[in-house]
């Protein structure tokens, strides 16, 4: 798989670290425990598109919003954060 | 004259050089340009293995990377290499091979009683072993399945080859040299396109090699792409995966057929291929039919016989029957009986077609609408029993050594399944071709079921312009193709003959057509489950000749058609690599980069021992040459800092420079504790929760100015740090306006630490009055002529200045610390100094902890968020029944106590109270100590425990204390 980085341009996946789901907010300090306990532990497992974090660890080390499907692979959308 | 198989012209083995070899202990010779295989052949060796499971006499089935039964160990000592396919290890001078799988010799093999116990061993025994009799697996059925099943041995020594990966990116993969490989590449490359044509065998050409009349069209192509600029051929390459995105994966064999691989080149290179079109020109296999005795040593599929004759100038046999349900088989009964082979027979389940009158005019006698429903032998083939096809009338028996299989072509269309195509039945050719493209590919030939030569050529011309066209490459280009006849695949839809007997549908497992039955009986009727139940197709071969009939009988079983039930999932490896090939130069000292400190060469001049912490190196500890034991150094080391100056490189501590306007922010949103209140010039100490409320990590911070803060984490967490801290940076504190930067390794820093601390340094520190630098103060001064920040912190306990240089300054400030009184210290002894102060490190933030657990609430601010802040506090991390930190010391100081032991209560005791975390011998106060987590905690200091390690058979006697067994006043550090 290739991430095309905003700063880099296409890179290998072997240069980036995966997150996880960046469809979720860290929320407001004083939203209490179980919006917290949602935003650490609930996540959608979908078979299709997903949101998630990328860092480009190897590289510039921005971290980059991808769109990604989880069956292909394919990138459609990659934003710097 | 050995090789008394050898026909006496033809081939393209180079008969003016002889080549010897071994064969299990037998001196043999073949010719360049064999494989082990057809020099075995030629030498008259037909039985080369023992099955799998029944230790069944197995022979040379196939020509190629389909082969089941010819698996043997190559070579000896360090480089034995097991299950290698003989069909397609390239005959070299002094090869040794040895067959496989036997007990004894391999003509008498005293396994072979497992087929007496077949009724019990058939498909799903190994499930059922393990639900009865209760007890049984571990002392009887494992030691035996162990034993008696099994391919080749591993030799167990460290492979000597090196390997290399390398990256490769094409415009157009063509993978197969075939007819239709040949031609993809050429049209493909005519239009300047990048191509790669990867062949597995080490000869390009594929079926073209066995056909005598085609070498000058094959000359003349391979003459073409050779002049073409841009087109890399790739002989002894295997695509064995096609990948995500165009990536395929491959390995080139470049030293495997050399007798000893030279150091200068890798064994073997593993490419990873990206390719932005591909052609799969990767042929079909031919299947066998499924008979009673039709593993015997002799049966061999047609197709492969034809190319033994004719690539490899072998005579397979003296005598051959052809089993047969289609006309192109038939090519194989001419050549054969062309090279000398007395045909006794052409079995054929059809009442009649094109290829039986040729045949019958070339006065071969025909047998139609017949079957053979048993062969006659036991070490090798002696004859066949035929009958009319159905079962009725009478068995007549036809002497033979060789029979002729043939039930149609697979097309090899394991790659494109890979890809993502689904695969469609294709009723006329009895065969699934690839369907509809997902990824830039697509197949010609006859892997999507174009057979013939002239066909197979036209059809990879085709695609090889597609492919270009698509790339960008278009350009129409003419050349010509093969003349050739058009042969008739279509077979006739037999698959099994049920007769009495074992008819195997997979070789290399010992699958049998009644062991499919047998799963759809008990409940794995689906093609899926009854891979798994039977362990039908899941052998180095994948099923690529017999896959497909265990379908069928799977398909007769259900009652349903081949094309409903499918086959098994295809995934990579499509053929087998090996592990070396995979691990490539990742092995060793290159398994992954060390990391040194600036005073690397300092230690080890010094005669450090080595701690490996993540992939720095850092300083155990420094032995004397009188020091036998790693505690006398240790201790002595220990000892120093206590009671005089030690000096102990940190600098593998990670550093990470925070600057920016909201600096002072972030750091109180990263940290549980405070630090925008922290003066300028001043470190504190500070702990980092995870958003969950466990701890993450610990260190000092100090503010070098307004917006500038100098963050130290532990060794083990530096990376995991920073990315915590970018990630936050970017996503939920995104407005905050800071910066970060990693200066690990811009920074030496050393630990000059015990009660002459202050005189040593005040010795070498200019510009700085050191008794004006409280505890906890942070500033610059120059340390044997060289600029240095001073931080007045201590892990060890006592009163400690953390010197920080530019790395490529450190040795000579480090030589002058040392020169002035220090004693180096490594990383043992400011382990043992740590627990001794009851400090907190890796065994205790062991991502299970709480601030709580570690007696660190305090630090917790009281107003304002931070990470982990509102998770820390739910109920179980804040549950006062928790383990909490403790410190121990042995009963019997000598005694040593163990970290991972559990606290119980008393000798013999199960339930865990706790568990200790770190230990150390002490300097301060004589015998073993550590550190633990105790249900109750400090309620319980004074009393006595058992440290118990039911691993190590240890039951250890302990008083519980105070973490702080060192100094709880802190008075040292602030002396």
């Amino acid at each position: 798989m290739r991430i095309p980085c905003p700063f880099c341009g296409p890179r290998d996946e072997v240069e980036f670290t995966w997150r996880g789901d960046a469809s979720v907010q860290r929320p407001a300090a004083e939203a209490g425990v179980e919006a917290f306990h949602d935003y650490v532990y609930l996540r959608r497992n979908p078979r299709g598109w997903t949101q998630e974090w990328w860092q480009h660890s190897a590289g510039c080390r921005a971290w980059l919003r991808v769109e990604r499907h989880t069956m292909t692979h394919e990138i459609r959308k990659v934003e710097a954060a | 004259m050995s090789q008394r198989f050898r026909l006496a012209a033809g081939g393209r083995i180079e008969r003016g050089a002889t080549l010897r070899f071994r064969f299990d202990g037998r001196d043999l010779t073949g010719h360049p340009g064999d494989t082990l295989a057809s020099a075995l052949l030629a030498n008259g060796v037909r039985l080369v293995g023992r099955s799998f499971k029944y230790h069944r006499p197995r022979g040379i089935l196939s020509a190629g990377v389909e082969e089941p039964n010819a698996l043997v160990e190559l070579r000896s000592g360090a480089r034995q290499e097991p299950n290698t396919r003989a069909t397609v290890m390239e005959l070299f001078e002094g090869l040794e091979a040895r067959s496989q799988n036997r007990a004894g010799s391999l003509a008498f093999d005293r396994m072979a009683a497992n087929q007496l116990l077949s009724p019990w061993i058939g498909a799903g025994f190994y499930y059922k072993t393990l639900m009865w009799p209760a007890g049984f697996w571990e002392r009887v059925y494992e030691p035996l399945i162990r034993r008696a099943a099994g391919l080749g041995r591993a030799s167990g020594l460290p492979d000597p080859d090196g390997y290399d990966s390398a990256q490769a990116h094409c415009d157009v993969l063509v993978v197969g040299s075939g007819a239709a490989g040949l031609a993809a590449a050429r049209a493909a490359g005519a239009g300047g396109a990048r191509v790669i044509l990867a062949e597995q065998d080490f000869e390009l050409g594929g079926l073209l090699l066995a056909e005598p009349a085609q070498a000058g069209w094959r000359a003349g192509m391979l003459a073409a792409l050779e002049t073409m600029p841009e087109i890399r051929l790739w002989p002894r390459t295997t695509v064995f995966g096609f990948y995500d995105q165009g990536v395929l994966g491959a390995v080139q064999r470049l030293a495997d057929h050399l007798p000893t691989p030279p150091p200068s080149i890798p064994r073997q290179r593993f490419w990873t291929i990206r390719a932005r079109e591909v052609v799969l020109a990767t042929g079909a296999h031919e299947r066998f039919l499924a008979f009673p005795g039709n593993d015997r040593p002799g049966v061999m599929l047609a197709g492969s016989a034809a190319v033994y004759a004719r690539r490899f100038g072998v005579k397979p046999g003296e005598t051959a029957v052809l089993f047969a349900t289609h006309d192109a088989a038939y090519d194989s009964a001419f050549a054969l009986a062309g090279a000398g082979v007395r045909m006794a027979g052409i079995i054929d389940p059809r009442g009649d077609s094109a290829a039986m009158q040729a045949a019958r005019e070339a006065g071969l006698p025909v047998q139609a609408g017949s079957e053979i429903c048993g062969a006659i032998g036991g070490l090798s083939l002696r004859g066949v029993r035929t009958r009319q096809h159905g079962g009725a009338g009478s068995e007549a028996a036809l002497p033979c050594d060789l029979l002729l299989v043939s039930g149609g072509w697979n097309p090899a269309v394991h790659l494109a399944s890979q890809s993502g195509a689904a695969l469609a039945w294709d009723e006329a050719l009895q065969a699934f071709l690839p369907g509809a493209s997902v990824q830039r590919e697509r197949s010609a030939g006859a892997a999507r079921g174009v057979f013939g030569l002239a066909e197979a050529a036209a059809d990879g011309a085709w695609a090889g312009r597609e492919a270009a066209a698509a790339a960008g490459f278009a350009m129409d280009t003419s050349f010509p193709l093969p003349d050739a006849p058009t042969p008739d695949p279509r077979p006739y839809p037999l698959y099994e003959v049920k007769a009495r007997g074992k008819a195997f549908v997979d070789l290399q497992d010992d699958v049998t057509a009644a062991d499919m039955r047998l799963a759809h009986r008990e409940g794995f009727g689906h093609i899926e489950h009854a891979k798994r139940y039977t362990t039908h197709a899941m052998g180095t071969d994948q099923g690529k000749s017999g896959g497909i009939l265990g379908a069928a009988v799977l398909a007769e079983a259900r009652g349903e058609s081949l094309g409903v039930v499918g086959l098994p999932r295809f995934r990579p490896y499509a053929t087998p690599v090996a592990i070396g090939a995979v691990a490539g130069e990742a092995v060793g000292a290159a398994y992954h980069p060390v990391r040194r400190t600036a005073l690397h060469a300092w230690h080890e001049a010094r005669g450090a021992a080595w701690l490996d912490a993540g992939m720095w190196k850092r300083p155990a500890y420094y032995p004397l040459l009188e020091e036998r034991d790693p505690w006398d150094s240790i201790l002595r080391e220990a000892r120093a800092v206590r009671e005089d100056v030690g000096l102990c490189d940190v600098s593998t501590l990670g550093k990470i420079d925070v600057h920016g306007p909201d600096a002072a922010r972030f750091l109180d949103l990263i940290y549980a504790n405070t630090f925008s209140t922290l003066p300028i010039g001043r470190a504190r100490y500070g702990i980092m929760l995870r958003e969950d409320g466990i701890l993450l990590d610990d260190g000092t911070t100090s503010r070098l100015g307004e917006h500038h803060f100098f963050v130290t984490t532990t060794t083990a967490q530096a990376a995991t740090v920073l990315q915590h801290m970018e990630f936050h940076l970017a996503s939920a504190f995104r407005e905050l306006d800071v910066s970060l930067a990693s200066v690990t390794d811009q920074w030496a820093a050393m630990s000059l630490a015990g009660p002459r601390a202050r005189a040593v340094l005040a010795r070498l520190a200019t510009g700085l009055d050191l008794s004006g630098l409280p505890f906890m103060g942070v500033a610059e001064a120059e340390v044997a002529g060289v600029k240095a920040r001073i931080f007045r912190i201590s892990f060890s306990g006592e009163l400690a200045y953390e010197v920080a240089v530019r790395a490529g300054q450190a040795e000579p400030v480090w030589q002058a610390l040392i020169d002035a009184g220090a004693t180096p210290y490594g990383a043992e002894a400011l382990g043992l100094l740590r627990i001794e102060k009851g400090h907190v490190a890796g065994a205790e933030l062991n991502g299970q902890t709480t601030p709580g657990d570690c007696g660190l609430s305090r630090m917790l601010k009281k107003r304002g968020d931070f990470i982990g802040r509102v998770l820390g506090q739910r109920p179980g991390l804040l549950d006062p029944g928790r383990p909490r930190l403790v410190g121990l010391r042995s009963v019997d100081p000598a005694r040593p106590v163990r970290a991972g032991s559990h606290f119980v209560a008393a000798r013999g005791a199960t339930e865990s109270l706790g568990w200790i975390s770190s230990t150390t011998r002490s300097v301060a106060l004589g015998g073993w100590i550590g550190l633990g987590f105790l249900r109750g905690g400090e309620a319980r200091h004074g009393e006595e425990l058992i440290a118990a390690n039911p691993l190590a058979e240890e039951e250890v006697p302990v008083r519980i204390c105070s973490p702080h067994h060192y100094d709880p006043e802190n008075a040292r550090v602030r002396g």
